[in-house]
Order: C-alpha cells, then structure tokens, then sequence
C-alpha cells in the first residue's frame, strides 16, 4: 500500500530560513503519528507542508498519491488541518462555518450529504441548539476550538493533520477530540500530529517521530518498543 | 467553478450583512464624501450639477477601495486565507465570488449615491439606459480589478496603505470612462456616451480575464 505521506530530503523556507532542512518521512495509510520536538523543530511546519500551506523548495513529496510540489490543489481536497489558528470567520456562527467548509467539500454533483452531517457533528460537539447560531466571535477560546473541530471532521478528510489539537479544550473536550480521532482512523483516515501533551499523546499514537532542527531525529515503532535511530541530523 | 464562486460570494455577503460595515462604515463614509464635495463647490450650485458625474464616481472609487480592503481583511483573521486555501476550491471560483460580493456591495452603494447626487446636487436623471450599463460594467471593473489587487496586497503587512498606491492608477480609466459615459447620460456632455461604456467592457474583460487565469498564482504568493 503506497504511503498516506511520504517525504524524501524535503527542504521548505519560511522566508529565508530553512524550517524544513532535508526531512525523510513516511507515513502508512491508516497510521497515527505523533510528531515530537522541541519549539521550532519543524512539527508545524510538516504539518503545512503535507497540508499545501508551505511550499516546498526542493526534495520529493506526496500527500495520498498527489505530488505535492506539482498538485497541492489535489492534496488540499484531501485533508484536513487543525492549527493553531481556527480557519474560522467571526461574523458567521458556528453552524454557519461549518456548513461552510461542508459545502466546500462536497464533491461537484453531491448535494446534502454534507449538510445532513452538520447537526449531529455540531450537537456532539456540544454546539447544538442555540449555541450553534451563535456568531463564534462571541464563543469562549475552547468553544471556538470545538467549531475548529467540528468543521474538521464534517469534511471527512483522508488524512487528519492536526497541530496541538487538545490546546484551548477541556478534559471533556481531550476524550472527545481522542474519540474522534481513533473514529476517523477507523474509517481509513491517516493522522499526522504535534503535541505537547506527554502521555496522552503517546496514546493516541501508533508511533512517535521526532524532530529537531527541521528534520527526523529518532523514530520509534509504537510507543512500547524500545527507540531505534533512524536517521539523526 | 460556478459553485465554489456562489459558496464564497454567499459567505462573503452574509459576513457583510452580519458585521454590517457595509452598511455602517463604508455607505455612510460615500455619502460623507458627496457631501463634503458639496461643501467645497457650494454656492455655485451650477458646478457641483455639472461636477456630480465626476464626484459620484469618485465617492465610488474611494469607497470600492474600502470594499476590496474588507473582503480580504476578513480572511486576514484567524487563518481565514490559509483556511481558504485549504478547502482546495477552484482558484478561478474564489476570484468569480469574491468579485461579486463586491459587485454586488458596490451595486448597492451606487444606488445610495445615485439618490445622494439628485438630493444634494440637484441632478436631473436622464439617459437611464446609458446610466445603468455605464455603471453595471464600471461596477465589474472595479470589482474585478479591486479583487486582483486586493489578493496581490492581501499577504503583506503594509496592505492597508500599500492598495490604495497600486488600485488608485489602475482604476483611473474607469473613473474617466464612468464620468464621460454619466456626463453624456445627465446632460452635461454631447459626446457619444456608449463609447465610454465599450471601453469599460475592455478594461472589465481584462480584468475578469486576469483574475480567472492568475488569482490562483496570487492566492498561493499572498
């Protein structure tokens, strides 16, 4: 089976600087991978890189079969990114921005399939009702991250890619967005992620990568197998 | 493409009439501008009647150009551009619905001022039909170039005062196209007004043609 993410010497600049210094990554169909690292490691930037956010200079990539440097339109159709921003627009409420990206993400032809995953996605979230017409400029920094959140999995992307997803949620909100994880990975999704979180993370994984310098320090096979180097900047 | 413009111009529109600065801000501030316009011709009310094809349109432009700052603005907060981005619509289609939501704003503000002309500057409507093609292909003109800008500004920190600098040239044939055009249309001028409205459409269809083939290239640079 091809890989959902594969990276071979990906180099990548923010500016002038290089965030991504010759990066080897793979990531199986199905996986869920926990980047680790200090701050300005690059796990972000993986993560906009795989996403089409940050283009990339030189190196090999391919996102679910679409070369990144060729197609990221294709890639972009294909994924879905939690950051650290919310992707969200204040004015409209929180049934509005979801119903938004749904819209967008409905294949050309398909009509309501989307749609009719709004409400239950939104009421599971704990947006239902009159919250969900509420413009999210008014909602609290972890109801906002739950809007993020639900416009994430309404999409039904192939590969979930999601940078320090449990941030700005309560401990109600950490099970749910875990839950819904290991739902998608279920479904096929891959999930590639960053987080600071210590064991939970790890749980959430199948394997743990980590970064420094913008590239891969030392990969791990799951997180009860002894570490093995596999490649160290 | 058709579907991805009407999602965006349908976002667009709603976030405007939810935040209303369309409606508080940018209408009001027009007016403003006609009315000062007012003050600075008055008394010789014979001026400002003959002036006021030339003071509308630039009340419009002036106001088209807070309208193309606010519709990138709003994808400036929060991720909005790269949340854009991300849903992988058609390049083609976000440029078709971003352009008609300003389109359609500015449409609307057209209309405001229209009756701002007549009430302040005493103006005599005449020529409906030429007044209203003049101003529906000025209106896609300066939506569709305002748009092309407004995405080549849309990532720079110096935006704000950096648009202006670079739509404010490029829309000086629409605004001397538009006065001839609305000259001939109230009376103040003999020329051949639909001469104007053909030159409009050039600078219309070049710029929808741009913005088609290349708004990709600038989303993915902004």
């Amino acid at each position: 089976m091809a890989p959902a993410v594969q990276l071979r010497s990906v180099v990548a600049l923010v500016g002038r600087f290089p965030a991504l210094a010759g990066i080897d990554l793979d990531v199986a169909e199905g996986e869920v991978v926990l980047l680790r690292g200090p701050n300005g490691a690059g796990k972000t930037s993986v993560l906009r890189a795989c996403a089409g956010l940050l283009a990339i200079v030189s190196g090999e990539a391919s996102v679910l079969g679409h070369d990144l440097r060729r197609d990221r339109r294709s890639v972009r159709r294909l994924v879905g990114m939690l950051g650290h921003a919310g992707f969200l627009y204040d004015d409209l409420t929180a049934d509005e921005n979801v119903r938004f990206v749904a819209g967008a993400s409905e294949p050309a032809g398909a009509h309501g399939g989307a749609d009719a995953r709004i409400g239950p996605v939104l009421a599971r979230m704990g947006l239902g009702g009159r919250l969900g017409d509420v413009p999210v400029a008014r909602l609290s920094a972890g109801q906002r991250r739950r809007v993020s959140i639900a416009a994430l999995v309404v999409r039904r992307s192939r590969l979930w890619l999601l940078d320090e997803p449990h941030a700005g949620l309560d401990a109600e909100g950490r099970e749910l967005l875990d839950e819904l994880v290991r739902e998608a990975v279920g479904t096929g999704a891959t999930v590639l992620f960053t987080s600071h979180e210590g064991d939970r993370a790890t749980a959430l994984a199948d394997r743990t990568v980590s970064m420094i310098g913008g590239q891969v320090q030392v990969r791990t096979s799951s997180p009860d197998e002894p570490r093995a180097a596999v490649h160290v900047a | 493409m058709w579907r991805d413009a009407a999602l965006v111009a349908g976002k667009d529109l709603r976030i405007e009439a939810r935040s209303r600065v369309a409606t508080n801000q940018v209408a009001p501030f027009a007016v403003l501008v006609l009315v000062l316009f007012g003050f600075a011709l008055d008394p010789d009310r014979g001026i400002l009647s003959r002036a006021s094809a030339g003071l509308f349109w630039v009340a419009v432009l002036f106001s088209a150009l807070l309208a193309v700052q606010r519709s990138f603005a709003i994808e400036a907060v929060d991720g909005g551009g790269d949340g854009l981005r991300l849903l992988g619509l058609d390049p083609a289609g976000i440029f078709m619905g971003k352009a008609a939501a300003v389109f359609v704003e500015l449409a609307a503000l057209e209309l405001l001022l229209t009756l701002g002309v007549v009430v302040l500057y005493g103006v005599d409507l005449g020529g409906a039909a030429l007044m209203v093609a003049t101003a529906a292909v000025a209106t896609l003109g300066l939506a569709a170039a305002g748009t092309v800008y407004g995405a080549l500004s849309a990532g720079l920190r110096v935006r704000e005062t950096l648009l202006p600098l670079l739509l404010l040239p490029v829309l000086a044939p629409v605004l001397l196209s538009a006065t001839r055009a609305w000259e001939v249309a109230l009376g103040t001028s003999v020329d051949d007004g639909w001469r104007w409205v053909q030159l409009l459409g050039v600078f219309a269809v070049v710029y929808v043609t741009f913005g088609l083939v290349g708004f990709g290239a600038l989303m993915e640079e902004s």
